[in-house]
């Protein structure tokens, strides 16, 4: 990154002169996320697959565009009670306005969560109300042009769905589902981003977002069995694809993929080791995440669709999943009415401890750190958290976790009890006042990488708070776009700090029947204070 | 930006113009005291009822409540029953909070960059200027009972009587009109000085203040300055509530602006943001518990989509799966 911390923090967040209308978005490049191609919309029978690109002056939309955009637009209204309610309700107080982290990051007007739906908005206005027909911009009321495509495609990629607006709307008003409206809406037209279209095509096809097929991601498991083998001297062998197993394990394809989160996914299969669960995993079911949600209801429920098919073909009981913020907000909010009833699952029952979890009773799939946390309370882990003696833990919350459910002391009761150390942020910064990595919402990509920091400013910023004041060097989260984004976002802002999932930490700290002394944690560092390593406590 | 309130504020302007000229001069008393009202009224009704059952029209798909606490989890986590609701009695405490007190107002922060550090301070000024406006509103509206009622009722003489407390000066000082006044005042400066306010403020949203603005100083004239006629108003008031309305003489043109004024805004808020007091309840966000998991939520419009089964990946696989070693249903 070109620019230094120091001289990004400088936001300039004066309002430009010109009425916000009149403003055009800045799409030069490192300002926009690349766009879907061709073979993806394909393959998924989306419309308008064509080779094109945001800077363009031509996108290349189809000639009956805005009747498309006004036919998509009624239909949405009709289909949806949020979408009308949020598009007559606002009364622009403001509250909202700086709650954004990607508005206090780069102090854009139109990232004000009022002025972004107001993109949607006016032509909502224009086109729908009679008051906007008649007194045109006067009432808020502007005509569909291209501009304004362009405008929403710059805009609507700058949110990442995290709903920390809708918290301080005193009308609710959920930015999060403003952004899907639109998004489902360029879709139309074919506009839409590669890094979202990419793992949708691919998750579709081999079951992931990484298009990991079934051999290699059984490949990628048994790789990992053998660094538990060579840190614990215990050996491992899970499953896949087994029917008659009691559970069905899911987790984000990212934990298989790339650390830190390959570390987590350590942490679970020493879990269940530990204490014999009789679960598998599916190469077919090998995504928790879902882009679907970034994309449209129907891909969502198309992918998500899987998990239930996968969980009768094996005939488990019930579905545990890993930790993944927005595959959560799916499993949560989503995914019994679009795939339900799961009527051939029983309710979720932790056969380690009788526990059953009335919470899912309905949809069948807990999350692990319910699962861990009941473990634990239960005394059925055996622990050592001084393990993670040298870190100095803080949590953070992931947007839909923590606003989409309320998962919130479930970690936090985990993280006690697997290390000494943990350190909250600010309360204005954590809980369902958390602020997002800035870069959910398949905005994790490259090419806007400047933007993405900017938009993970106020979570890191906190991080930094902590840093300094209890010498915090660990990040702990149950989200896998945090583990993939937060580092390079702490690298940037807070250098020292690292990233962590929670089950990494239950891993280290976990002691398996039959292991030998740990002298490296998961990610094979030597542990300070084993062999003769001198603990700088 | 500047020409959203100057349009506003000219169009309330021509509006109390054209009520005064049409009594004080055309003697159009019948049109604005009568007609106009009955009229506005009417609007006000049946638009408030159409828009509400426009929103009812369009179904609840998905179960979308915004948690903000600890949800409903193992019996040892204490779940936080009024932010993260997950039954029916919980919605309508949150709801009650939201509607009656907003809540989530009531969280306001304010983000600033102090030495290159981001800081946030509890902002409780737009909660206090919020509540004070909409209840001194209320309680305006709630005395203004008296002119529609015959005799007037105990408990609006309890109100009035609550609203002159400090018995400043003669006649007696309502406090409502003046913190209503004061508060319209304090919402309408946010919106002019606050720079990125201003920048998102419509004609839309400066015309009910405006409006607001006219309503309450007429009124305050009228009762502390002008001297009207308040029996020649009752008469007219009861003749409207009553359907025998007629104009009594006497009645002082600054009446007919501030009641062309209230049927002005009567008519003009089923159409406008002022609907946000019907939206409130019908929002997705905050009505709804968050128990997705514990009942199923049944969308009406669920589309049946064909998904990427099983079979088919088996059959894209098959080979590599066998030489990996993992189970298939068909053999090759």
């Amino acid at each position: 990154m070109d620019i230094k911390p120091e001289e990004m923090i400088n936001i300039d967040n004066k309002p430009p002169q010109k009425s916000w209308m009149d403003v055009r978005p800045d799409l030069s490049k490192g300002r926009y996320c690349y766009p879907s191609q061709p073979k993806a919309l394909e393959y998924l029978g989306m419309p308008n697959p064509r080779e094109w690109s945001p800077a363009d002056d031509d996108w290349k939309l189809p000639p009956n565009w805005q009747e498309i955009i006004h036919e998509g637009f009624k239909e949405r209204l009709g289909k949806y009670r949020s979408l009308k309610v949020f598009m007559d309700t606002c009364v622009r107080c403001g509250a909202c306005a700086d709650k954004c982290h990607f508005f206090i990051g780069t102090g854009d007007p139109k990232n004000m969560p009022v002025l972004r739906a107001e993109l949607l908005r006016s032509v909502y206005r224009n086109d729908f109300t009679t008051a906007g027909k008649i007194l045109g911009k006067l009432a808020g009321a502007r005509k569909l042009t291209k501009d304004v495509i362009k405008e929403w495609f710059s805009y609507f990629y700058q949110c990442t769905e995290c709903r920390r607006c809708s918290v301080f709307c005193p009308y609710g008003i959920d930015t999060a589902e403003i952004t899907m409206m639109a998004r489902e809406l360029l879709h139309l037209l074919g506009i839409s981003i590669h890094w979202i279209m990419d793992p949708v095509s691919n998750c579709t096809r081999t079951g992931n977002h990484l298009g990991i097929q079934p051999q290699n991601f059984k490949e990628i498991i048994e790789f990992f069995c053998e660094d538990i083998e060579e840190i614990t001297g215990v050996a491992i062998e899970p499953s896949f694809n087994r029917k008659g197993a009691e559970i069905l394990f899911i987790t984000p394809s990212g934990d298989a993929f790339a650390d830190p989160g390959t570390y987590s996914f350590m942490g679970y299969l020493m879990l269940f080791e530990a204490i014999g669960l009789d679960y598998t995993l599916s190469t077919y079911a090998s995504e928790g995440g879902n882009f679907g949600l970034f994309t449209s209801s129907d891909m969502m429920k198309k992918l998500n669709a899987k998990m239930y098919h996968e969980a009768r073909r094996l005939g488990v009981k019930f579905i545990i999943g890993g930790e993944c913020g927005h595959m959560w907000r799916v499993l949560h909010q989503y995914m019994d009415t679009m795939n339900g009833p799961a009527d051939f699952l029983e309710v979720p029952k932790s056969p380690i401890t009788g526990t059953v979890f009335e919470n899912a009773k309905s949809t069948k799939m807990i999350h692990i750190a319910e699962f861990t946390a009941d473990l634990i309370k239960h005394n059925k882990l055996k622990l050592d958290p001084s393990r993670n003696d040298h870190l100095k833990v803080t949590f953070h919350d992931s947007c839909n976790p923590s606003r989409a459910m309320g998962l919130l002391d479930e970690p936090r009761y985990v993280l006690q009890n697997v290390c000494n150390y943990f350190y909250e942020m600010p309360p204005n910064t954590i809980r369902e006042n958390t602020f997002c990595c800035g870069s959910g919402s398949g905005l994790n990509t490259e090419e806007i990488m400047e933007l993405r920091l900017r938009g993970g400013l106020p979570r890191a910023n906190a991080v930094k708070h902590v840093h300094e004041k209890y010498g915090v060097n660990m990040l702990a989260c149950v989200c896998a776009i945090d583990r993939a984004v937060l580092p390079p976002l702490m690298d940037y802002w807070v250098p020292g700090v690292g990233v962590t999932g929670l089950h990494e930490l239950v891993g280290n700290a976990l002691i398996l029947d039959g292991e030998g002394e740990r002298t490296m944690n998961l990610r094979m560092e030597d542990l300070p204070g084993a062999e003769g390593d001198d603990d700088d406590e | 930006m500047n020409v959203h309130y100057i349009s506003a504020l000219l169009a309330v302007v021509v509006l109390g113009f054209l009520a005064y000229l049409g009594t004080e001069v055309l003697g159009l008393q019948s049109l604005f005291g009568i007609f106009i009202p009955y009229l506005a009224v009417c609007v006000f009704i049946v638009g408030a009822i159409m828009k509400v059952m426009n929103w009812a029209k369009s179904p609840v798909p998905f179960r979308i409540p915004t948690t903000c606490g600890q949800g409903k989890s193992l019996d040892w986590i204490a779940q936080n029953k009024i932010d993260n609701p997950s039954s029916t009695v919980g919605v309508v405490v949150r709801m009650f909070f939201e509607v009656l007190l907003f809540r989530s107002l009531f969280r306001n922060t304010k983000a600033g960059i102090k030495e290159g550090k981001i800081t946030y301070e509890w902002e409780i000024f737009l909660w206090v200027g919020a509540l004070a406006f909409h209840y001194s509103f209320l309680t305006v509206l709630v005395r203004h009972m008296r002119f529609f009622l015959e005799p007037v009722p105990y408990c609006i003489k309890i109100v009035e009587t609550l609203d002159g407390f400090f018995q400043v000066g003669l006649p007696g000082v309502l406090l409502s009109g003046v913190v209503l006044l004061a508060a319209v005042l304090f919402l309408l400066a946010r919106r002019v000085v606050m720079p990125q306010i201003s920048y998102i403020s419509l004609m839309a949203d400066y015309f009910p203040l405006f409006l607001i603005i006219g309503i309450a100083g007429t009124g305050l004239y009228m009762r502390y300055f002008a001297r009207v006629d308040v029996v020649a108003i009752k008469e007219l008031t009861m003749g409207l509530v009553t359907f025998k309305a007629s104009v009594p003489a006497g009645v002082n043109s600054i009446v007919f602006v501030h009641l062309f004024f209230v049927s002005v805004l009567f008519a003009y808020f089923p159409f406008s943001k002022l609907m946000h007091a019907g939206g409130i309840f019908l929002s997705p966000t905050r009505n709804m518990a968050s128990n997705n998991r514990m009942v199923r939520h049944v969308n009406p419009w669920n589309p049946e989509l064909k998904f990427h089964t099983y079979a088919a990946y088996e059959d894209d696989f098959r080979e590599k799966m066998i030489e990996a070693g993992l189970p298939v249903d068909k053999e090759a």
